[in-house]
């Protein structure tokens, strides 16, 4: 029996032991900043309901979080949360995926939520891979980088996700590496306390995917890269497009307030009522 | 609160308007769509009328997204439609198959038009009669209800919503543009007459790893979210409990069979039939708009002394597979009618076989209902 429990382990389903991230992940450090956030917010875990798509990263909620939990289809939990939030709106609804889930496959419901300033938090876990299926090339992958399906190095343009999400119209922007657990859990909690759609990205590391396909080492030289090579918004804004080249600009990209979808519809409903 | 602005009365009503009407009257509050012909009319309705009754109605960026905010709409406790043609359901096929796996009750209508592909979004074909039961990958059942007339747009509507709540499956309504765009009276009751089925939830304060919330066979309580169940709803094979279990073969065996089983145990309560063919030797089998040209033609073949009779399927899924062995021994011959290249024909004959002859008449032209003198001449061909 051992007396001392992790603080946040209240939060997890008792049934679960151990998860199945392999060695090094950034998954754990991430998932401990969601609780983190919920726990300093003083917030009640039946507050929420969690929905995930396919791949590692949706594994950070399920079956782990001790909530209502919908774990769907690859590429579609935003467009199920969506459902989900539409007819909960008192609930905060949060996903939790990876890029290739919300970017790739999912691209389109992540761009059209934006649009829609549904209010909810999307946390888009980036390690620039397919990691669970085996390192196969992402829309996020460096060009040039070399995976199992780019043997001689990746042809395409990656998607810079952020300032993508904030082009489509989030009320809410934020960008952080797995090596900023303190800044990550702050916009976390921005995030959850802000009325529209809030995304927070964090380039993550896979050390036995990305690391060991493209050369980018172990998970502590993964996380000494994000170290050296972050930059804040406001530096990145003041520097020339070229000049930013392998940097990754971390900070808040967008925070402000616009009309949100379910208070509009709320609205709109009162206004009909009215009418009749 | 469930019958408010349900439209009683006598109505002058196309199809697709009265399937909204039966979605309201059901007490549908929330529709998920993208613009398709020639189911439109279904979603311009519920966008007025889903609003009048504090519902809403969410056209979305594509199909796939209108089922998976359907399936989460219904998490959240909602009675929920998706209407769309069969290009929206190609799109929709994987989550159906998720809205089967984790129990989610949800109503698609297809108004079927001609395909395959693009095809004529105006013409009528009953091109996708065996898409809802074979279209999502893997080994599962499904429920398909086969309208004929606008008051049965109506009415079916309503079945199909029950059927979903009462069973936790998403269940069909295979319409097509003929029967989505034909005007004909329909008749809604008033609100206290109308069969309206609520889905079991756990009690609140419910522990899930106590009670069966998941692959029951006589379907277990829906434990929606919001109400502080915890659920855990996960489409990858899992237990009674929603534990996901990807090792286990048994744990496989059961997720399939239990699923199945929900609807072939009760396959007596599901399937329904019209039948009038005692004492016939021939018989004609149709669904749909088609049937409403094979009853006729029975009329009409009768009123020349001829004793053929018909049996009109209407839910085509689950297979009536006794009422179709019950034809088969009680004619000698079965001519089954559809507006398409013969789907459901190979189902008949196999449930026939040993038993009656079965014959399939398409009609003159793909894409148009058999005409009533090509029909009659067929049956007067056949007692030649």
């Amino acid at each position: 029996m051992n007396a001392v429990q992790h603080p946040l382990r209240k939060y997890l389903r008792p049934s679960v032991q151990a998860t199945g991230f392999c060695p090094g992940c950034g998954d754990g450090t991430i998932m401990q900043c969601v609780l983190r956030a919920i726990d300093e917010l003083k917030l009640d875990m039946d507050d929420f309901v969690f929905v995930s798509g396919i791949g590692c990263a949706a594994w950070v909620i399920s079956p782990f979080f001790n909530a209502d939990v919908l774990h769907t289809t690859h590429g579609r939990p935003i467009a199920y949360a969506t459902g989900v939030k539409l007819n909960l709106p008192d609930k905060k609804v949060m996903v939790i995926s990876g890029d290739g889930d919300l970017t790739a496959i999912g691209g389109n419901h992540l761009i059209h939520a934006a649009r829609r300033n549904i209010d909810m938090v999307v946390v888009c876990i980036n390690n620039g891979i397919y990691g669970m299926t085996g390192g196969q090339v992402a829309p996020t992958t460096p060009r040039g980088a070399r995976t199992i399906t780019t043997p001689y190095g990746s042809l395409e343009n990656p998607f810079d996700i952020a300032p993508m999400v904030q082009a489509a119209g989030a009320s809410y922007v934020a960008r952080w590496t797995a090596y900023h657990p303190r800044q990550l859990t702050k916009s976390i909690k921005r995030a959850i306390e802000k009325k529209g759609f809030a995304f927070v990205e964090v380039i993550s590391q896979c050390p036995v995917q990305f690391g060991a396909k493209t050369g980018a080492g172990s998970a502590v030289e993964m996380l000494k890269t994000f170290k050296n090579r972050s930059i804040s918004v406001n530096k990145a804004s003041e520097m020339k497009p070229g000049e930013i080249g392998d940097k990754i600009v971390v900070g808040e990209f967008v925070d402000t307030d616009k009309p949100e979808l379910c208070e509009e519809i709320a609205k709109t409903k009162k206004r009909i009522g009215e009418e009749k | 609160m469930e019958t408010r602005g349900i439209r009683t009365g006598k109505h002058f009503m196309m199809g697709n308007v009265a399937c909204a009407e039966g979605a309201i009257a059901a007490g549908c509050e929330f529709a998920a769509g993208y613009p398709i012909t020639p189911a439109s009319e279904i979603t311009h309705t519920l966008a007025k009328r889903l609003l009048e009754v504090e519902g809403y109605f969410l056209q979305t960026e594509d199909e796939i997204s209108a089922i998976c905010a359907a399936i989460g709409a219904s998490w959240a406790g909602k009675k929920v439609l998706v209407p769309t043609s069969g290009p929206g359901i190609s799109l929709m096929l994987e989550n159906i198959g998720f809205a089967v796996g984790v129990e989610t009750p949800c109503v698609l209508v297809n108004v079927q038009r001609g395909g395959p592909t693009t095809g004529a979004p105006t013409m009528g074909l009953q091109g996708d009669m065996v898409q809802p039961r074979r279209g999502s990958h893997g080994d599962y059942e499904i429920i398909a209800l086969c309208p004929s007339s606008p008051q049965d747009m109506f009415d079916l509507t309503v079945h199909a919503f029950n059927l979903a709540e009462r069973y936790r499956v998403p269940v069909f309504v295979m319409s097509d543009a003929f029967v989505g765009h034909m005007r004909e009276e329909v008749t809604i009751p008033q609100p206290d007459k109308i069969d309206r089925v609520y889905r079991k939830t756990p009690k609140e304060g419910t522990d899930l790893s106590k009670i069966k919330v998941f692959l029951d066979e006589d379907v277990a309580p829906m434990p929606i979210f919001g109400r502080g169940f915890k659920s855990h709803v996960t489409s990858s094979c899992h237990d009674e409990h929603g534990n996901r279990n990807l090792i286990d073969p048994t744990a496989l065996n059961n997720f399939i069979r239990r699923l199945r089983n929900k609807i072939l145990k009760h396959r007596d309560e599901i399937v329904q039939v019209e039948a009038d063919y005692d004492g016939c030797d021939l018989a004609l089998l149709a669904y749909g708009a088609v049937a409403r040209c094979a009853k006729e033609a029975v009329h009409v073949a009768r009123s020349k002394g001829l004793n053929a009779g018909y049996l009109r399927v209407i839910t085509s899924w689950p297979f009536p597979q006794q009422e179709i062995q019950d034809l088969a021994r009680n004619v000698k011959r079965i001519l089954v009618l559809e507006n398409n290249s013969g789907q459901y024909y190979p189902y008949v004959k196999a449930e026939s076989a040993g038993n009656a002859d079965v014959e399939f008449l398409p009609p003159e032209i793909l894409g148009q209902v058999h005409g009533l003198d090509y029909v009659v001449e067929k049956i007067e061909e056949m007692y030649r």
